[in-house]
């Protein structure tokens, strides 16, 4: 096989893997837990909003809540039973805050909705195909979640040049992409033809580090069996953390950089996670709606540490305590990765569609912050940084909250991967302070749009009430007006009336005199 | 053909002169210093710098003849950014107007005492309660700006301000505990 020429994108951190620990069992379904737990917002975008209600029995895979807006997707009952609460519950989210989650007891009798398979995808125009990715509540897997139907939307006039499936999987500990691909590669084949006749994808790459031979063999046994295996080409790259970082892998792959504020898309690219794909395989091929995941439980406070397939809405606890966890609360619960992953503050949260990996970490895993000193200068943080940005310096003005400088060089294209920390030799917290930072001007954005709204609002009501001034001012004006003029006119009136009484005095008076004083009065006139 | 194109011709010409004159005849005096003092302010509209409203306030900083720190809800943030736009000496809040809210807060009224007699309404300056006479009223949360003006008049003492809930989606990160050998070299 021909070698494909491969680029280096800048910094990245070889960092030491601890995956070994939880490839030896193969993937088996998790036990049915007795109760599941849906957080109504589980990806980037609108929380979805909830069809069913408490007391409402649901089939296996029936829709409990649907998309509401763009960006937004719909979430599916992952096993048949009743729905119990519909209420604020722990996710895992860095917060430790709850949110609105649907709750459901399974009843373990794990009953399907009527599945419908459409099997003739190849003849079915892309939008439609979209539309069932879209219902089947798919979200990017192997991150954020963005719902997956945008990015086969690219627009009629964009010609996508490279589908790109994504198996780097490069965060230490995490395993749930390579068991999937050592174990399912016919999945993820298929949902790969899937996507690359929705998007018209002239050439398909699926890209995975050199640690995962099992994983190579798997996949090129299972493209050398399809139909279209001239097309696509399984690529092995150096394991250097973040290789799977969607604008890294680009660039290993391709040479190419994605524009600072552009997508992949804008160079002819979409980039999928493999199991994002092996999830629309399903979605199309058997009809099924994204209700179960693979997830990595591993770390040194489980005694079998492994990957499971998992519902999501299963509590992290029946987990942990399937993998013979030695203390359901462990001193620290990553989900993620250590790099990039985030604290969950208790066992009762849920995975949730993004969910990869779970870390019941001990000391060994995750040693404990070494103290902080002051920046020494070094720029190692500089040389580490994949999205080339010059933390030191972000680091500096995180610290003044400078948040107007912070943001013109660029602390939004940091990617919190945590490669600067991880090099700093003076152990700063770099990561923290980005996401310090990044929250922190959210927050004031939000407030300005609050501060401008009750301007606008005051405005208004000052407005209203100088309005109602002056009509009342025009009102009181015009009764006047009219009184005046009423009494205006009783007075001509008046006048009038005194006139008649005059002259019918005169005529009286001209009456009972003789013609002499009629003379005088002509004369007179 | 040709008269057409005289007759919109001549439209365009009238309406242009009628616009342009509107533009000169009814032009809104701004001041611009104004609008960026009024731009920092939170819009609280609470009174309690001693103007009615921060559009005022905004005014009298601008014109110099009120002091920056006058604004109990701003705070300290909102002192230290006028005092780098107005190129003044940042100095202490003047506690005489209040003291700088810790937290967020809106008003709530407990429907069931609100005896409808609309005198909240007349007080809040943003309109942000609902309700007509004799009925019970509502507070719009997402309008309250927490300027606690409803909570006095209110002759049956049903109006609360309330902490606004922690929200995941709103939720900050803290900032990192600073480093404990704080000699930085100078930049
Ligand atoms: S966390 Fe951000 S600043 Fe640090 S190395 Fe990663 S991308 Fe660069
Ligand atoms: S790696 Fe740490 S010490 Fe070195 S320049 Fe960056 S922040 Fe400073
Ligand atoms: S509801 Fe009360 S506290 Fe809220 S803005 Fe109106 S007057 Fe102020």
């Amino acid at each position: 096989m021909k070698r494909r020429r491969l680029w280096k994108f800048h910094g990245g951190v070889h960092l030491p893997q601890q995956k070994t620990i939880s490839t030896t069992m193969p993937v088996h379904a998790a036990q049915l837990p007795k109760r599941l737990v849906l957080p109504l917002h589980q990806h980037i975008g609108a929380s979805a909003k909830a069809v069913v209600e408490v007391g409402d029995n649901v089939l296996k895979g029936e829709l409990i809540a649907h998309a509401s807006g763009y960006v937004s997707a719909p979430i599916h009952a992952p096993s048949s039973g009743t729905v119990v609460a519909i209420a604020d519950h722990p996710i895992p989210h860095p917060s430790g805050l709850h949110a609105p989650c649907i709750v459901i007891e399974t009843d373990g009798e794990e009953r399907w909705v009527e599945a419908r398979p459409y099997d003739d995808y190849l003849h079915m125009d892309p939008s439609h195909l979209r539309n069932l990715v879209r219902e089947a509540g798919i979200v990017g897997l192997g991150g954020a979640g963005f719902p997956s139907y945008i990015k086969l939307n690219p627009g009629a006039d964009k010609v996508i040049d490279t589908l790109i499936l994504n198996g780097a999987e490069c965060e230490p500990f995490i395993t749930c992409d390579d068991m999937l691909m050592r174990e399912q590669p016919e999945q993820i084949v298929e949902g790969l033809h899937i996507l690359q006749h929705a998007l018209r994808a002239k050439r398909c790459i699926i890209a995975l580090e050199d640690n995962k031979p099992e994983a190579y063999t798997a996949l090129s046994a299972a493209v050398a069996k399809s139909e279209r295996c001239n097309i696509i080409e399984i690529v092995q790259i150096p394991t250097i953390f973040p290789a799977g970082g969607e604008k890294q892998l680009i660039k290993v792959l391709t040479g190419k950089e994605v524009p600072h504020d552009g997508l992949p898309l804008h160079i002819g690219l979409v980039i999928q996670n493999v199991a994002t794909c092996a999830a629309i395989h399903r979605a199309i091929n058997l009809g099924q709606p994204l209700i179960s995941r693979y997830v990595t439980i591993t770390g040194g406070g489980v005694s079998q540490p492994r990957n499971l397939e998992v519902l999501i809405g299963t509590p992290i606890q029946e987990l942990l305590e399937q993998c013979g966890a030695l203390d359901i609360e462990p001193q620290r619960l990553i989900m993620g990765g250590p790099m990039m992953g985030i604290a969950v503050h208790t066992s009762s949260a849920p995975i949730i569609k993004t969910s990869n990996c779970v870390i019941a970490a001990t000391d060994d895993d995750l040693p404990s912050p070494q103290p902080v000193m002051p920046c020494i200068r070094c720029g190692a943080c500089a040389d580490a940084c994949p999205a080339l940005l010059l933390p030191q310096q972000l680091y500096w003005y995180a610290r003044a909250k400078n948040l107007e400088r912070i943001q013109e060089i660029n602390l939004f294209d940091c990617i919190e991967c945590g490669c600067c920390s991880h090099v700093c030799p003076s152990h700063i917290p770099l990561v923290q302070y980005f996401r310090f930072a990044k929250t922190e001007i959210w927050s004031q954005e939000r407030e300005k749009e609050r501060a401008d709204l009750a301007r606008q609002r005051h405005d208004s009501r000052l407005e209203r009430i100088e309005r109602e001034k002056a009509e009342r001012a025009a009102r009181l004006q015009k009764k006047k007006q009219a009184l005046k003029e009423r009494s205006a006119g009783d007075s001509s009136k008046k006048a009038a009336i005194a006139a008649a009484v005059k002259r019918a005095q005169e005529k009286k008076a001209r009456q009972q005199t003789k013609e002499p004083s009629a003379n005088e009065e002509d004369s007179s006139q | 053909m040709l008269s057409a194109i005289l007759a919109l011709g001549a439209l365009a010409a009238v309406f242009g002169i009628v616009l342009g004159y509107a533009t000169i005849r009814f032009k809104v005096e701004g001041d611009p210093l104004a609008d960026k003092v009024d731009a920092i302010l939170p819009q609280t509209q609470c009174g309690q710098c001693g103007y009615p409203g921060c559009r005022p306030y905004a005014e009298a900083i601008a014109d110099n003849r009120a002091d920056i720190n006058q604004c109990p809800p701003g705070g300290e943030t909102v002192i230290l950014a006028l005092a780098e736009l107005l190129d003044r000496d940042p100095k202490p809040l003047n506690a005489e107007n209040g003291v700088a809210k810790e937290e967020t807060t809106v008003a709530v009224i407990d429907e069931q005492v609100c005896i409808g007699c609309t005198l909240c309404i007349q007080a809040c300056p943003v309109d942000a309660i609902l309700g007509a006479a004799k009925q019970m009223h509502t507070v719009i949360e997402s309008e309250c700006t927490g300027c606690e003006l409803c909570v006095p008049p209110c002759p049956v003492d049903c109006i609360a301000m309330i902490p606004v809930k922690e929200h995941y989606l709103t939720w900050k990160w803290p900032f990192p505990d600073m480093p404990k050998t704080t000699t930085e070299p100078e930049k």
